[in-house]
């Protein structure tokens, strides 16, 4: 007689009933995120943000526009190259086919159902809207835009991935940065504008319609559907498939193929299919980011600028995170977005924010390394250093905000080389919740300090 | 020729309308230039990673500083009016923070040789234990000299044209030509450095850390020479015009008929291509013919074994960025007289320039030196002939779809060996 | 879990909390201060980095004569600048950190017109007005109520180019080469297609090219080919000396005519010969009286001749200056208003007046490079021109 206890297969079996409960906890475990990323997204956009903007308008309605964005960017690229080890230097490529494909459906749609493109969203739609219903049909327009959007960047995603996932690492990424390219002179060398007359729209025939995209201006005059709402929504339910995939056999199969492609075709598992898909997979989320920045408010979107700069910027947010850490890739995004509007002004060290992070980095640091003086040595070195190059810069008269880009290379550099796999390397947040011990015991091999485990930076 | 042939020729030539063979033969020869330019910045990228198996993407700003670079020597040797001068010859000067870095370094480089060889076999035991041995002295040293050298090149040049200036404005004499070749070899000496103390600082520690890594820091390299080009004590942000250092001479003119222009073969192009050649050819003797070349050639084929048979991989892999290095700087400098019309630093058009010499290296087989030189002309011709007789607006297009193509079908490109991988 | 973990945990999760305190408390809106605050986005680093730059430069030396007398009202002025890199999101962030941390009461900004038109998105929403210096595609300011500029759009100065090249000049066949990359050059091309043909000429060959290249050979023999009588190039003067260098080689001997964006002293620094004798439109000559002030005031404090952006700069910020000096108040609407109600400002560029599509009416200049310098030919308003 097999105990269950260790009989995986027969213990599966018992926590998977059959029948109508089973049916049921199969519906609540695959709606339960939706509602948990419903249920973010609305606390962040009604409550959070009313809140922190009444402080501060920048930091409480824009900035975590940009972070949300970022982090499903972020998350969408560690699925292909964290989790697979593929080299994608072209998602900004699906982004920017999302954002068009979205942009037009919205804009086009919104002409020919109302004569023009203005706002019509409820409370749920915009930064700051005025008041009035929950959700109207334009709402539900823009849902079903950037959902277009992402389906269409997974379209082009897997006609770009079945032919070059076969090569080698290399190639992969010589073949996106060359199909971002691509994309991006084709959109810009249309010579044509977004048209803006009612009735000229009503009379273009649909498949017409995709020339009219903007051209080097851009795309003009759509309406600013995106807010923290649907940013976050998307962004939790990003993070939720990410996490999901990673701990399913889909993910085992995309790590094995990391860790050795050749094993991993020994074992039996078709690596070229897996990697379509998880190709596929990122290109649905980075149409769908692509889709929500074209609609944000003070973005005018334009190919121009999602080329393999901003790929580059990207792959930057998932290194930084470390490369097959979903929570280091969505932390390292958020730090990314901040970082560049914070050195356009740094503030003083002994100003509360940068009190703040010191006090923040020095209690994380102390409590999560094993060489507790030295990593408190290195941050209070670095703040050091911080506050006397400013005030080195002060009495120059240099504006260091000219020199953002300098600084910015330079600790990209720095970075690479005394961190490279950086902040998590290859685990999550929530595994690292092991405190080392303040002294290691060595005596007790190590069966009452189970804290002392942590393995760490 | 019989008389025959002869006829027959003249035959073709009336037959053949004159206009199409005019652009065919303009589209050609401009397609020569700047493909030996392609290939200049290919081989570059190709012996990188041949090398290190790593795309080095500074290697374009490499170019760019090597066109700038040109352009501030230019102007130090006594070009400055963009012209040649006849009345005596108005210099810049190097400027202040140049040679006030260089003996910085020569300070330090003194310092840390004092330090390491006088100071610490003399301290007490337990001192000794907190003095990290620091081995950078030779290193300082040779960068010092180095860029003494630089700027020792750019007064000779201006000697040189100082004592024999030209008769006329914008007439060739043994000082102008003899300065323009030593302001071409000044950029590459320069941007030689530049690639070395970039290699050192940024690429060595990171000999054994995943690719990904490397490439990113290569973006945060090329970021930074790209911003530090901006600033106003590199180059600023104005676009400005290179100096002339070749007479705008034509030397024949293909005729093209009666009435017509005809195809003007140019003094600067035939010199563009002759250097490029020159510099290929050498390039070609120096990895096939020499020690050191079979010693660049054994480290990309296989580091472990390399240095099992005593060859210093670290002097290699060195050689290799400043041989690349030189190699962009020539092209910049030769960018520079075709196009007199520098744009600024972080120019969009530069990076375009980079990529496509890239695509050409990729074409021609990444890793192989002769396939970046035919990958460079393949990609210069493909550019102009798609350009001329389809559609100038996709001209990047054609590029980049040549590049998917290539790597669907040969993905190791056109002379590249397809490597089986070992488990 | 250990109990030592949890209450690490906690701990850590509290002194975060406190770190995060911090830095919401820094967050305080900043207090109302003595100066009046102005934002600028430009692109002063990055790929336009040329023209976010001269365009400060102008606007700082406008500042400087405002606030040596006086100010407003005694209260001096006070320029914030924030780069955009030449991205939208960035310049659209600019503008919103400007408008909600910074407080400002206007916003100048930004050449690049795909930039201004993303700023111009949160201005519009955020009620606060906006000037642009340079940027000339008509929708920057289209159905806005709080977006203006000081330059003309591009339909009007294609026209008047046209109008200068078919009844000053005299020609009829004209060749276009421009830049597909820039929303500036491709409406010009069209508005310049659709005036001269209205005028009676005809366009020979129509080429593109894209921003940043060097090589234009292909194009030009084409154009060559085309036999034209003049060839515009309403692209920036980056690339304009090199067509010109290129189109001189290739043996074209047809004059070259340009847009605004030619205007600066490196462009006859870079085509040298081959630019001389061609023409561009502008908003005013070097050697008119007004202008010439202003280059010296310029070169004496920059070291540098000022372009066309710097001289548009310093008027959207004298333009703004005066409009405050008007206004009712320093309110958005009541700024905007006064703004809407410039007539005959006398700036450097010309005379400003707005219109009620918010952009300005003035004539367009047109100068022709004489020994590398710009020299005064025709001022020219196509909306009195003879054939209609």
């Amino acid at each position: 007689m097999a105990d269950t206890r260790h009989n995986l297969a027969l213990r599966g079996r018992e926590l998977t009933p059959g029948g109508v409960h089973g049916a049921l906890m199969g519906a609540v475990r695959a709606l339960a995120p939706l509602a948990a990323a419903i249920g973010i997204a609305l606390l962040l956009h009604f409550v959070i943000r009313p809140w922190v903007s009444g402080y501060n308008e920048f930091w409480g309605s824009r900035v975590p526009l940009d972070v949300g964005i970022n982090v499903i960017l972020a998350v969408s690229l560690t699925m292909v190259n964290g989790f697979t080890g593929q080299f994608s230097l072209g998602h900004a490529a699906f982004m920017a086919v999302g954002a068009y494909s979205a942009a037009g459906a919205v804009y086009y749609t919104s002409y020919r159902l109302w004569g023009d493109a203005a706002m019509y969203g409820g409370v749920l739609s915009g930064l700051s809207p005025e008041g009035g219903p929950l959700m109207t049909g334009a709402d539900l327009l823009f849902l079903g835009s950037v959902l277009l959007g992402g389906l269409i960047a997974a379209f082009c995603g897997y006609l770009v991935g079945l032919p070059s996932l076969r090569l080698r690492g290399d190639y992969l990424a010589i073949v996106t940065l060359g199909f971002g390219e691509i994309v991006r002179v084709l959109i810009t060398s249309q010579t044509t504008d977004t048209l803006y007359d009612a009735e000229e729209i009503a009379q273009t025939p649909l498949w017409e319609l995709p020339r009219y995209l903007g051209g080097p201006v851009g795309f003009t005059g759509l309406p600013f559907y995106t807010s923290l709402f649907w940013v976050w929504l998307f962004a939790v339910l990003t993070l939720v498939v990410a996490y999901r995939l990673k701990e399913s056999t889909y993910g085992r199969a995309f790590l094995s193929i990391r860790e050795d492609e050749i094993a991993a075709e020994a074992m039996g598992i078709k690596t070229t299919r897996y990697k379509v898909r998880a190709f596929v997979l990122a290109a649905f989320f980075a149409g769908v980011a692509g889709a929500l920045y074209a609609h944000t408010i003070g973005v005018q979107l334009s190919a121009n600028e999602l080329g393999f700069m901003k790929s580059f910027d990207i792959i930057i947010m998932v290194v930084l995170g470390g490369m097959g850490s979903i929570s280091g890739a969505a932390i390292a995004a958020a730090i990314l977005s901040v970082l560049p509007e914070f050195l356009r002004s740094p503030p003083g060290i002994f100003s509360p924010v940068m009190m703040g992070l010191v006090i923040a980095s020095l209690a994380l640091v102390l409590l999560f390394t094993k060489r507790r003086v030295r990593s408190a040595v290195i941050v209070l070195a670095s703040a050091a250093a911080y506050e006397g190059v400013r005030r080195w810069a002060e009495s120059q008269g240099i504006n260091l905000a000219d020199y953002r880009m300098i600084l910015y290379a330079l600790a990209l550099i720095l970075m690479m080389i005394l961190r490279p796999q950086g902040l998590f390397g290859v685990r999550e947040i929530w595994n690292a919740w092991h405190v080392p011990p303040l002294r290691p015991r060595k005596d007790e091999g190590g069966k009452s300090g189970t804290a002392g485990k942590a393995p760490t930076p | 020729m019989t008389d025959s042939a002869a006829l027959a020729v003249e035959a073709l030539a009336v037959t053949i309308p004159t206009l199409v063979l005019d652009k065919f033969l303009q589209t050609l020869m401009d397609g020569i230039t700047v493909g030996s330019l392609y290939a200049l910045i290919a081989l570059g990228y190709t012996m990188v990673y041949g090398i290190l198996k790593f795309i080095n993407f500074a290697h374009s700003d490499v170019f760019v500083l090597g066109a700038w670079v040109s352009f501030s020597a230019a102007a130090v040797a006594g070009f400055i009016d963009q012209d040649l001068a006849a009345e005596g010859v108005q210099t810049a000067p190097v400027a202040g923070w140049v040679i006030k870095t260089l003996l910085g370094v020569t300070v330090a480089a003194g310092l840390v040789g004092i330090y390491e060889h006088l100071v610490r076999p003399r301290l007490p035991k337990p001192v000794c234990d907190y003095c990290p041995p620091v081995r950078s002295a030779p290193t300082l040293a040779l960068v010092a000299v180095w860029g003494f050298v630089a700027v020792g090149l750019a007064y000779a040049a201006r000697w040189v044209l100082a004592i024999s200036p030209p008769a006329e404005p914008s007439r060739a004499s043994f000082g102008t030509l003899t300065s323009g070749g030593l302001i071409l070899l000044l950029a590459m000496v320069t941007c030689g450095l530049v690639g070395f103390c970039v290699e050192r600082l940024a690429y060595k520690p990171l000999r054994n850390a995943p690719r990904l890594n490397v490439l990113i820091t290569a973006i945060g390299v090329s970021l930074f020479l790209q911003n530090l080009g901006q600033t106003k004590w590199m180059f600023g942000t104005r676009p400005d015009r290179m100096a002339t250092l070749v007479p705008d001479k034509t030397l024949f003119t293909i005729a093209g008929g009666e009435g017509q222009m005809g195809v003007p073969i140019r003094l600067v192009d035939v010199l563009v291509i002759g250097t490029a050649i020159v510099l290929m050819v050498g390039l070609d003797r120096l990895v096939f013919h020499t020690r050191i070349g079979r010693a660049m050639r054994a480290v990309s084929f296989s580091e472990r074994n390399a240095a099992l048979m005593g060859i210093d991989v670290n002097k290699v892999i060195s050689f290799t960025f400043v041989l690349g290095a030189a190699l962009a700087a020539a092209a910049g400098f030769l960018m520079g007289q075709k196009y007199p019309g520098l744009n600024q630093t972080a120019a969009a058009g530069w990076v375009l320039l980079g990529l496509k010499a890239f695509v050409a290296a990729v074409i021609g087989g990444i890793g192989n030196i002769r396939g970046a030189m035919l990958g460079g002309l393949l990609i210069g011709l493909l550019e102009f002939f798609g350009t001329a007789y389809i559609s100038p607006e996709l001209r990047d297009v054609y590029v980049f779809s040549i590049l998917i193509l290539v790597l669907l079908f040969k993905p190791s490109g056109l002379l590249g060996k397809a490597v089986t991988e070992k488990v | 879990m250990n109990r030592r973990s949890a209450l690490a945990r906690g701990f850590c999760s509290l002194v975060a909390l406190v770190g995060m305190a911090g830095w919401a408390g820094g967050l305080e809106p900043a207090a109302s201060a003595q100066p009046i605050k102005v934002g600028h986005f430009a692109s002063m680093t990055g790929k336009e980095a040329t023209f976010g730059q001269s365009t400060d430069n102008g606007i700082r030396l406008a500042l400087k004569e405002i606030n040596e007398a006086g100010g407003l009202n005694g209260r001096p002025i006070e320029l914030i600048t924030y780069d955009d890199k030449g991205e939208s999101k960035e310049a659209g962030n600019a503008v919103t950190r400007l408008i909600t941390s910074d407080k400002v009461v206007a916003v100048l900004g930004e050449v690049a017109s795909s930039l201004s038109l993303a700023g111009g998105a949160v201005c519009e929403q955020n009620k606060v007005p906006m000037i642009s210096p340079s940027s000339t595609n008509a929708r920057v300011t289209a159905g806005k109520k709080y977006v203006f500029r000081v330059c003309f759009i591009d339909t009007f100065q294609a026209a008047a180019i046209a109008t200068f090249t078919r009844e000053h000049l005299g020609l009829t066949r004209a060749a276009i080469l421009y830049d597909q990359t820039q929303a500036y050059s491709k409406g010009l091309r069209d508005d310049f297609t659709k005036s001269f043909k209205k005028l009676g000429g005809e366009i020979v060959a129509d080429q593109a090219y894209n921003g940043g290249d060097t090589d234009f050979s292909a194009q030009l023999t084409t154009i060559r080919a085309a036999n034209p009588e003049i060839i515009f190039v309403p692209g920036y003067y980056t690339e304009g000396g090199n067509i010109a260098i290129q189109a001189r080689k290739l043996g074209i001997t047809a004059p070259l005519i340009g847009g605004d964006g030619w205007d600066s002293s490196q462009l006859a620094a870079i085509g040298k010969d081959a630019i001389e004798g061609s023409y561009y439109s502008n908003h005013s000559s070097p050697d008119q009286p007004n202008m010439k002030d202003f280059v010296e005031k310029y070169q004496r404090e920059y070291g540098a001749t000022p372009d066309a952006l710097g001289g548009l700069g310093y008027d959207a910020m004298m333009v703004l200056f005066d409009a405050m000096k008007r206004a009712k108040s320093l309110n958005g609407p009541d700024l905007a208003e006064a703004i809407a109600q410039t007539k005959d400002f006398k700036g450097v560029t010309g005379n400003i007046t707005i219109d009620k599509n918010h952009n300005a009416q003035k004539g367009v200049v047109i100068v022709q490079i004489k020994n590398g310098q710009p020299v005064f030919v025709a001022e020219v308003d196509p909306s009195k021109s003879d054939k209609k």
